[in-house]
Formats: C-alpha cells, sequence, structure tokens
C-alpha cells in the first residue's frame, strides 16, 4: 500500500519536474551549508584537540621567556633547577618533571633535515608523561631508563616518503648533531606534524649532545589533581617564580600555558561560529520549508480536481493525507540527500585545496556519521513538517465541490 | 425495505447556503426507489437538481434532510471516511469530463480504486489488464490519458468504474463530450454491463441517450415531475 502511495507521489513530483527541484533547491542549500559547515568546524576541532595532545590536557606547561617560541634560543633565562622544586612545592602540584628541547639536525642516508630534539625524564615522571601523552610505540619499544645513545622517533620517519628518501625503523642508525644514534622505537601516529616529527631520548642522552648544564629547563611540566583549580595554582605558580626570579607582574620573563583552558577557548570559539553558522543555516532552511509549503498549497489547489476524483472512487481522507504528507516529506528528503552529497563533497574539496595550497592540516572536514543521518532525518521532519497543514487542507476537501473545481 | 430495492431516497433535501441567507434549494423532498440490476435514467434541464440526486445516491455528499438507503443501510448521517469506503466498495462512477488522473496510465487509472481497496498487487494487475482487454483497449494501457480520444478515455473510466466490481454504476451525463458515434459505444458498454446485472443509473438531458434506459425520471426544480 505505502510502495504504491510512493510510486503515486512520484509521478506527480516528476510530472512538475522543474517546480520539484526548485522546491528542493531551497532545502539542499541549507543543509548542504550545514553538513560543509559542521564537517570543515569538526575537522579543525579534531585537529586542535590533537595539537594539544602535545602537551597533555591536565597538564600546565611553564616555558622560560614566555610563549612557545623557538625554545633553546639561548637569550632566555632558562628554568633552573631551583624552580622546579620550588614548584613542587606549590599547593595543588602533583608532580613536575623538567624537559629541555632542542633545535637538531638529523643525517640518514646522506640526506639532512632539521628536527626537535625532546628529553624525557627518569623514573615516574617518564611514565606521566608517557600517559598524558599516551605515547605508544608501533614498532620497537618505548624509551627506558637507562637507555644510552639511542632514541624513539616520531611516527614521520617511518614514512616511506619521508625527506630521508628510505624508512628509518628500528635498528636503524642516524646521525644527530654528528652523533651517532640507534633507533629503538617508532611512536604511533598522532596527526600532529609537530610531535610526528619529534625525536625523543633520554634527558642526559640531549644534554651531552647539546651541552646544557645539568639544571637548566626549557619547559616544566607540571602535574595538578584534577579537582584542583587552573587557574588559582597558575596564579599561584606565577607569585611563587616571579618571587624567585625577582620580576614584577607584566614584567615576567616565563610564561605559564595551560593547554586545557586553551583548548577550551579554542572549542569555545568553534563552537561560537558554528552557532553562528547554525543560525544563518537554519534561516535558510526555514525559506526552504516555507517554499516546500507553498509548493504544496499550490499543488493542493491545482489537483483539488484530482483529489475529488481520487475521493469519488474509494480514497478516504488519511489516503489523500498521506499521499500528500509523502510528497511534502519526499521533496525534503531529496532535497537533504542531494544536500548532504552536496556539502560533503565542498566541504572534502576545500579540505584537500587547503591540504595541497596552503599547506595547513588544519583544514580538514570530519563528518561523524551522526552528522549524515541526522541531516537527512531532519530534511525529512521538515519537509514533512511544512507539508502538513497542506495535507491537512487536501484531505478535507469536499469530493463533490472538488470535483466541480475546474484549473 | 423491500428486498429487491437497492437504493431508496425519502424526503430528500439539498440546501446550499449562497451569500448571506440566501438558501437554494437543489432537491426538495425527492422520493425515488431503485430495484437491482435496473437501468434508471434521470432527466431535466440544467439546474433541475439531475447531478446534486446522484452525488447523494453516490456517497459524494449527504443530504440536508431526508434518508438515503443502500441496500437497507441508511447512508445519510454517516462521516466521510466510512462514505469514502461505502463509494469505492459499492459505486463506480463515469463522469461527464472522464474525470481520469492524468499523470497516470491508462492501466494505473484502472488499478487505482483497487490499491484504494488494499487489493493484493499481482491481483489488481491482472483485473485492470482484463477490464482494459474488455472495453478494447488492451493495446492502450500503457498510455496517458493526454494520448487517448475522448471515447477512449471514456472507455478507461468504465473500466476504471467497475473495477471493484460494484452493485450500482452512476453515470453523470457519460456521453456529454463524446460526438454521437462514440457517445453510441459507450451507451452500447452501460446496456452490456446492465445486462451482466448491474444496476445503473445514468443522469442525461439527451432523450436519445435515455432511450438505453428502463425507466426515467424526470426531474424539475428539485423535485420528480414525471416518471417514465
Amino acid at each position: 500500500m505505502i510502495k504504491d502511495y510512493f510510486i503515486l507521489t512520484f509521478r506527480s513530483l516528476r510530472k512538475r519536474k522543474i517546480r520539484s527541484w526548485l522546491t528542493m533547491i531551497g532545502i539542499f542549500i541549507g543543509i548542504a551549508s550545514i553538513v560543509a559547515l559542521i564537517g570543515l568546524g569538526e575537522g579543525l576541532r579534531e585537529t586542535i584537540n590533537s595539537q594539544f595532545g602535545f602537551l597533555g590536557t591536565d597538564i600546565l606547561a611553564i616555558t622560560a621567556s614566555g610563549g612557545l617560541g623557538p625554545p633553546g634560543s639561548g637569550v632566555v633565562d632558562s628554568l633552573t633547577d631551583k624552580e622546579l622544586n620550588e614548584l613542587k612545592r606549590v599547593k595543588g602540584i602533583e608532580g613536575a618533571a623538567g624537559r629541555i628541547m632542542e633545535s637538531v639536525k638529523i643525517v640518514f642516508n646522506k640526506k639532512i633535515s632539521f628536527s626537535y630534539a625532546i628529553s624525557l625524564p627518569d623514573g615516574d615522571d617518564r611514565k606521566i608523561l608517557e600517559h598524558v601523552m599516551t605515547m605508544e610505540a608501533q614498532k620497537g619499544r618505548l624509551l627506558e631508563d637507562g637507555d644510552k645513545n639511542v632514541v624513539f622517533l616520531g611516527s614521520m620517519f617511518f614514512d616511506k616518503d619521508n625527506t630521508f628518501g628510505k624508512i628509518i625503523s628500528p635498528g636503524s642508525k642516524v646521525e644527530i648533531l654528528g652523533k651517532e644514534f640507534r633507533v629503538i622505537g617508532i611512536m604511533e601516529k598522532k596527526g600532529n606534524p609537530m610531535l610526528d616529527s619529534v625525536v625523543f631520548m633520554n634527558e642526559d642522552d640531549l644534554r651531552n649532545l647539546v651541552d646544557r648544564p645539568k639544571d637548566e629547563y626549557d619547559i616544566i611540566g607540571v602535574r595538578f589533581s584534577e579537582s584542583a583549580d587552573i587557574n588559582k595554582i597558575k596564579q599561584n605558580i606565577e607569585k611563587r617564580l616571579r618571587k624567585i626570579r625577582d620580576v614584577k607582574e607584566g614584567e615576567e620573563n616565563f610564561a605559564v600555558e595551560t593547554p586545557a583552558s586553551m583548548l577550551e577557548q579554542v572549542n569555545s570559539i568553534i563552537l561560537g561560529i558554528q552557532i553562528f553558522v547554525y543560525i544563518i543555516a537554519g534561516i535558510s532552511i526555514l525559506v526552504g520549508g516555507i517554499g516546500i509549503m507553498n509548493t504544496m498549497y499550490t499543488a493542493v489547489v491545482e489537483r483539488t480536481k484530482e483529489i475529488g476524483i481520487m475521493k469519488s472512487i474509494g480514497a478516504r481522507n488519511s489516503t489523500v493525507f498521506t499521499l500528500f504528507f509523502i510528497e511534502s516529506g519526499l521533496l525534503g528528503t531529496v532535497g537533504g540527500i542531494i544536500g548532504t552529497i552536496i556539502g560533503f563533497l565542498a566541504a572534502t574539496g576545500l579540505a584537500l585545496i587547503g591540504r595541497l595550497i596552503l599547506k595547513s592540516e588544519l583544514i580538514t572536514a570530519y563528518f561523524p556519521m551522526g552528522l549524515i543521518i541526522g541531516a537527512i532525518l531532519f530534511s525529512f521532519i521538515l519537509g514533512s513538517f511544512f507539508g502538513t497543514l497542506p495535507a491537512i487542507q487536501a484531505s478535507k476537501l469536499n469530493p463533490v465541490d472538488a470535483l466541480r473545481h475546474t484549473k | 425495505m423491500r428486498k429487491d430495492i437497492i437504493i431508496k431516497l425519502e424526503n430528500v433535501w439539498k440546501t446550499y447556503l449562497m451569500g448571506e441567507d440566501n438558501y437554494v434549494h437543489a432537491l426538495r423532498g425527492v422520493n425515488l426507489e431503485v430495484r437491482k440490476g435496473e437501468f434508471l435514467a434521470i432527466m431535466g434541464p440544467s439546474g433541475s437538481g439531475k447531478s446534486t440526486m446522484v452525488n447523494s445516491v453516490g456517497c459524494l455528499d449527504v443530504p440536508t434532510k431526508g434518508k438515503i438507503y443502500l441496500e437497507s443501510h441508511d447512508i445519510s448521517k454517516l462521516h466521510e471516511s466510512d462514505l469514502a469506503q461505502i463509494r469505492g466498495r459499492m459505486i463506480g462512477f463515469i463522469f461527464q469530463q472522464f474525470n481520469l488522473i492524468n499523470t497516470l496510465t491508462a492501466l494505473e487509472n484502472v488499478m487505482l480504486p483497487m490499491i484504494f481497496q488494499g487489493m493484493i498487487p499481482e491481483e489488481r494487475d491482472e483485473r485492470a489488464r482484463e477490464l482494459l482487454e474488455h472495453v478494447g483497449l488492451g493495446d492502450r494501457m500503457h498510455h496517458r490519458p493526454s494520448e487517448l480520444s475522448g471515447g477512449q478515455q471514456q472507455r478507461v473510466a468504465i473500466a476504471r468504474a467497475i473495477a471493484n466490481d460494484p452493485e450500482v454504476i452512476l453515470a453523470d451525463e457519460p456521453t456529454g463530450n463524446l460526438d454521437s458515434k462514440t457517445g453510441n459505444v459507450v451507451i452500447d458498454y452501460l446496456r452490456k454491463l446492465h445486462k451482466e446485472g448491474k444496476t445503473i443509473i445514468m443522469v442525461t438531458h439527451d432523450s436519445n441517450v435515455a432511450k438505453a434506459a428502463e425507466r426515467r425520471e424526470y426531474l424539475k426544480d428539485g423535485i420528480i415531475v414525471k416518471s417514465l
């Protein structure tokens, strides 16, 4: 029965091809823009979240100089062992670990590349860092206490398209700043270009290699209890460091970054943009919906005689209602499906262009299944909703009056 | 009600309100009995209430006053949904304007009443083909109404009218839009249906056409004035 209704509906939509398409354009512009912009927004959010994974979200990072600018450039006052120990005593802090970071020259297969080398501390601090960064080895193993002259590399080195023209795998020997290191493991791909191209080595190795004094750090990571107030801790740290470094408020030669709160800020900006987009697209969809309603009212008037005929040969009110309801639902659904496809293609295309031209990993498209199903379901509901009143009007027509109706 | 009576009108009034208090009486107390298997012609000038009467008998409209019995059921107070059910099953309409659905093929038009009655697809497809063969349109099944002549369209309409094998066929000026030759073909089909035992009520103002009927009722200003 329902199948027959669909066939009947399809016939009458096909008869009014141009009008059906025009009506659907109203829907699919709205749906396409929603799908494309949400897809891009989600992609941006995913990328940013993975970038922040570099520091972990439940730690604070303290850097000398201010900002996350190139550390190890030498001109800033490095953080010291004394400061590290002082920070460990700040209220709310559960642990702190210092790390150094250097830009290094790597030679492999007679080719040269530059990357950041980052130190990993010994003992429990190592475990904590591995945990917050969700570090895992896809090949070989992670670094351990006591490892000497070995490195753990980001996934990019394992890529066959790497800058060395040859895959670096566990067991390979690489030359870093003129010294030979053995590769012990390769990290799982993080999707974050900086993390995927990093060189991890034990702290002693890196200190010896770049000749940094034992009590200097570029970054101090501070872990705090989940219940603690980040901003409060941040203030406490700043107060303590100002005292040690003897600087006034506003003239700090250090910075306290709070990845979690920054992430929240970025996310709230993305959300703000998305809400704005929702509103614009919502208006366009509303207009599209009213377009469906208008088309359906016109269809009812135009097909009054047809309704009369159907009633005279046994169609009940509910049958007539169903026919018109399906028709408007179909207009919405088909519009929604086309809109979703266009939105998907547009966002994917934009992301591709972004990666090719701007070389930015930030522009990616991400489509959760819920978005696609939601968009199509929503357009069906929209079509049906705006078709309800016209369908009721059609079903209530008096058969005699309807039959007398002349076009 | 006697057993052989299929339709009975008892003092049927139909009043329309035109404007604020201008009541127009289309029917003013019509009494009529139609026997099962009878071929009845309802005649009269335009505006005499013929169509109103046929619409009431055909369950398309309910009377303002009076009673209409169809096979001993009083249909004058029924709700639209029940009326739709009754006319789908018991009544077949043939209109002056053919009233086929333009977006559907001849075959689909004939199938439509069966779809509304929930008949299974194979059965109704087979029956619709048979009916179209029966009215001589076996080779036109997949044509749309706009591709058919007036006479052919009316034959599709006849096939559609008998799709659900109804007891009563109501023909409202069935030859009105046809030339006399094709008109005669249509009348021949009605005669044939009558012979097969269907009750036929035909509205016409053409006395030649009315000759096909066994009985003629003349309507004027909403009442039956003469019976032949």
